[in-house]
């Protein structure tokens, strides 16, 4: 066992010198780690947002709404399908259809009972088009007599919740980090929930009022002919809302028809800037052409009619069309100070965010604290390693010189291994590091208490040394697999700054073991294979 | 002279303690729950939903305005204290908040932790100046912190279980049932001594209670192991006897163990910033009652059970590579 060949010898040293080339980078300061020639690594642990500062966001998606609005949306289609139009006769039915959130259906009842097969046929019309994407038709259609059951299929409602949660991802994204420059990390997690993970000072609070707000935007023609009064009573005629005014416009409300004349997808650019007849900021925006068109005709129109820009269910600005405007392009003029001009134009050029999304977490941790805790973490390792250092020669001599040069190693192989897999590394993660160093003797201290009781027991150097290694491997292994399935649990289970523990102690685990068992079997055995000395203290 | 903290062939009868060691635990157990089901344990902003905020400054703060403003704001129960032992000449304070109910739904509730934050937010910049500095804002919402509850009690549970298997597969059924009756054991005294001292119970708790699962475990596997081993060894000798000579025998690797471990956790808990001392803290008593448990539990109870003496050519062989 204390026998190493020249080419195991030599594996081993290569182990252990990538492990230092892939730590070395974290070493070198950034500029020159930049001019280094390509081939070299220079991958760097990261560290997590509590070492450096910074604010975690977690955001929930309302995938049910994005739902609601699907089934709802089918239903009016499925209306429309009823009407008479080009020589299809009217479809008469006992009532509205009626949507069931939960079971993801929508139900309908004829009131001829020989209209149904008819009624289905063109339900299922209108359930396949535009669909080509799925595999699978998004919706089954069911007859029982008179009813009607419409059903999104489960794999729809999966994948219509997937899309609605990679589309809330680029709008955020857009918002967020528009340029692409800056180190933002937006990643999905589970089926409904965004991780926004933003470094440095960034501003939380502006970053939660960018990204809570669904953005949409649409521009309504406003109906004087109903009384605020009414209004207000709930007399509204249908197709008309009632809209209030956005804080910055004052107090008030509006009555808008319902349909949008043009709405925010058809909006192509957006950007704040100084109001060009007036005090304040504007927002200056441009219609793609669809948008221009309608917005060209509608002002045409309309000339000396009050208009209402809706932004989120508030009225952000309402002004007069004094002249048609065929350009495609406009502003929007209101009491906005910049910071707002600049978050609306932001809002409308990301585009609206299928549903709402909500802050269900959130950490931040201000640069200072992340320092203090970067240096308070670095002093309690060196001083943990340096204890434990004078410790293991303080009472095994020789073989605690090995063991300490085994654990020096070890530190080099964990910051090795982070390095190149790019983990994180967070503040429970340095007290990982700081645990495994007290951990990792431990293989070291179980093979040197059995060369002792080899000793004792009369047995000569070498052989006890060969024996003391070789016993007391099934205790390291045992030991060692039930740290390392704990880690496993933790990684699994655990969230941000845990699972940066649980990597870091899984790593300790794995390299403390290769360092403790074969590193310093291989000093011990080449120091008593060549000296051959006649007695060893240990 | 190598330093020797325990002499070598000792020859404690830590048997013979055992029923004494066996009232001491079960006794400190049955208070553990006790004390959880009284007391309950001082659940943090992780469990427990709300908000948590330091502020800094660089001039003196006046806690008792801090208390007073943030108390109007008609959050709830508010929790004011400055922060101890702060670097320089800055001061700081931490405010806590406790989870805001909202009319309506799941969203509502949400909304209202993040109303909370601004508002102390927003409150502590007119109080103390725009000149202050947001140290550290935690808000957790209801959802989440119902979920980090459940994933950490699965967690612990989990790692329970995957040790029981462990050890079964890798020893006989009456070592599994020892362990798990040790890190049980361990993982009550630890809640309890939680609940007693309302040291605040966090998410970085529970990772301590999980290293502390898997430390235990691999301090008694230790012993298991040299049980093992002397069960091949002396086929005729006596349990107790044997199990008193595994102990002695493994003794002083378990202290020079728990003693690296010890000293490395002490550097972090004296220099590792206040971040992680409920950490420290709770890792440090979980080596020491790991230690206690895999010398005064574990072992013992194997007395118990009783072990079966005859070790098949196959157990010889697993157990050595």
């Amino acid at each position: 066992m204390l026998q190493f060949s020249k080419w195991q010898v030599a594996l081993v040293a290569a182990v252990v010198a990538l492990g230092a080339i892939f730590a070395a980078p974290n070493l070198i300061p950034k500029e020159q780690l930049d001019r280094l020639p390509g081939f070299l690594p220079k991958g760097t642990i990261n560290l997590g947002l509590d070492l450096r500062g910074g604010s975690y966001l977690l955001l929930g998606v309302d995938t049910d709404k994005v739902i609601a609005d699907r089934l709802s949306g089918m239903r009016q289609e499925i209306q429309r399908a009823m009407r008479p139009s080009g020589g299809r006769e009217r479809v008469a039915l006992v009532s509205l259809p009626s949507v069931d959130l939960e079971m993801g259906t929508i139900s309908l009842r004829v009131r001829e009972p020989d209209q149904a097969d008819e009624a289905a046929r063109r339900v299922r019309d209108v359930t396949r088009t535009g669909v080509a994407f799925l595999t699978a038709p998004p919706y089954t259609v069911s007859v029982q007599g008179d009813l009607i059951e419409v059903r999104l299929t489960p794999e729809a409602r999966r994948q219509y919740a997937a899309e609605a949660l990679q589309d809330s991802i680029e709008v955020v994204r857009r918002r967020v980090d528009p340029a692409g420059n800056k180190e933002v990390s937006i990643q999905p997690q589970g089926a409904d929930r965004i991780v926004i993970q933003a470094p440095g000072d960034n501003d939380p609070e502006e970053l939660k009022r960018i990204v809570n707000r669904t953005g949409q935007l649409s521009f309504h023609r406003v109906d004087p002919t109903v009384s605020l009064a009414d209004a207000e009573a709930g007399l509204l005629p249908p197709g008309r809302i009632l809209v209030p005014f956005a804080a910055s416009e004052g107090p008030g409300a509006l009555v808008l028809y319902e349909e949008p004349e043009v709405t925010g997808d058809m909006v192509e650019t957006a950007s704040a800037g100084l109001n060009t007849d007036g005090a304040g900021f504007q927002i200056n925006f441009s219609f793609d052409s669809r948008g221009a068109r309608r917005f060209a005709d509608y002002t045409r129109e309309h000339v000396g009619e009050l208009f209402a820009i809706v932004l989120d269910n508030e009225i952000i600005s309402a002004p007069r069309i004094q002249t048609p405007i065929p350009g495609g392009q406009g502003r929007i003029t209101g009491n906005f100070s910049p910071d707002e001009a600049a978050r609306i134009a932001t809002l409308i050029r990301s585009g609206a965010l299928p549903a709402p999304l909500t802050t269900l977490e959130q950490r931040t941790v201000g640069p200072d604290l992340g320092a203090d805790s970067v240096r308070a973490g670095t002093t309690a390792l060196v001083i943990g390693f340096l204890a434990v250092i004078i410790y293991m020669v303080a009472t095994y001599g020789r073989f605690g010189v090995y063991a300490d040069m085994a654990l020096l190693a070890n530190v080099v192989l964990i910051a090795g291994a982070l390095s190149l897999f790019g983990s994180t590394l967070t503040l429970p993660g340095i007290a990982g590091i700081v645990l495994t160093v007290g951990m990792a003797v431990d293989a070291n201290v179980l093979i040197f208490e059995r060369i002792r009781e080899e000793l004792v027991a009369g047995k000569g150097p070498v052989n006890a040394v060969e024996t003391g290694y070789r016993k007391a491997w099934s205790a390291i292994l045992d030991a060692n697999v039930t740290t390392f399935l704990a880690a496993l649990i933790m990684f699994q289970l655990g969230a941000g700054p845990v699972r940066g523990f649980a990597v870091t102690l899984a790593t300790g685990v794995v390299t403390s073991v290769f360092t403790a068992f074969v590193l310093t079997r291989m000093f011990a055995g080449g120091y008593l294979l060549a000296r051959r000395p006649a007695t060893i203290t240990i | 002279m190598p330093l020797k903290i325990i002499p070598d062939n000792t020859k404690i009868p830590f048997t013979k303690w055992r029923r004494l060691a066996l009232a001491f635990s079960a006794a400190l157990v049955a208070a553990s729950i006790v004390a959880v089901m009284t007391l309950g344990l001082n659940f943090g902003v992780d469990f427990r939903g709300g908000v948590t905020i330091e502020v800094v400054d660089d001039q003196p703060i006046d806690i008792g305005r801090v208390r007073s403003t943030v108390s109007d704001l008609g959050l709830g129960n508010v929790k004011v204290q400055a922060i101890q032992d702060f670097a320089g000449s800055e001061e700081g304070v931490l405010v806590v908040v406790e989870q805001q109910r909202a009319e309506g739904g799941a969203e509502e509730n949400e909304a209202a932790q993040q109303r909370a934050s601004e508002e102390v937010q927003a409150a502590l910049r007119g109080l103390l100046g725009e000149g202050i500095e947001f140290r550290k804002i935690e808000v957790v919402g209801p959802t989440v912190s119902g979920e980090l509850i459940q994933r950490g009690a699965i967690a612990v549970m989990l790692a329970i279980g995957m040790m029981l298997i462990y050890i079964w597969f890798r020893f006989e059924w009456q070592f599994s049932l020892g362990a798990i009756v040790a890190l049980v054991h361990d993982v009550i005294i630890t809640l309890g001594m939680f609940a007693a001292t309302r040291l605040e119970f966090n998410l970085s708790i529970i990772a301590a209670i999980l290293t502390i699962v898997g430390y235990s475990m691999n301090d008694t596997v230790v012993v298991y192991d040299r049980v093992r081993e002397n069960l091949r060894k002396y086929k005729k000798k006596p349990l107790p006897e044997l199990l008193d000579l595994s102990i002695n025998d493994t003794l002083s690797r378990t202290i020079m163990t728990s003693g690296t471990t010890l000293l490395a956790l002490l550097s972090l808990y004296v220099l590792g910033g206040e971040v992680l001392r409920g950490f420290t803290f709770a890792m440090i008593w979980g080596i020491v009652i790991g230690t206690y448990s895999s010398i005064f539990v574990a072992a013992p109870f194997l007395t118990l059970t009783g072990v079966r003496r005859e070790w098949g050519k196959a157990a010889a062989a697993a157990a050595t590579p």
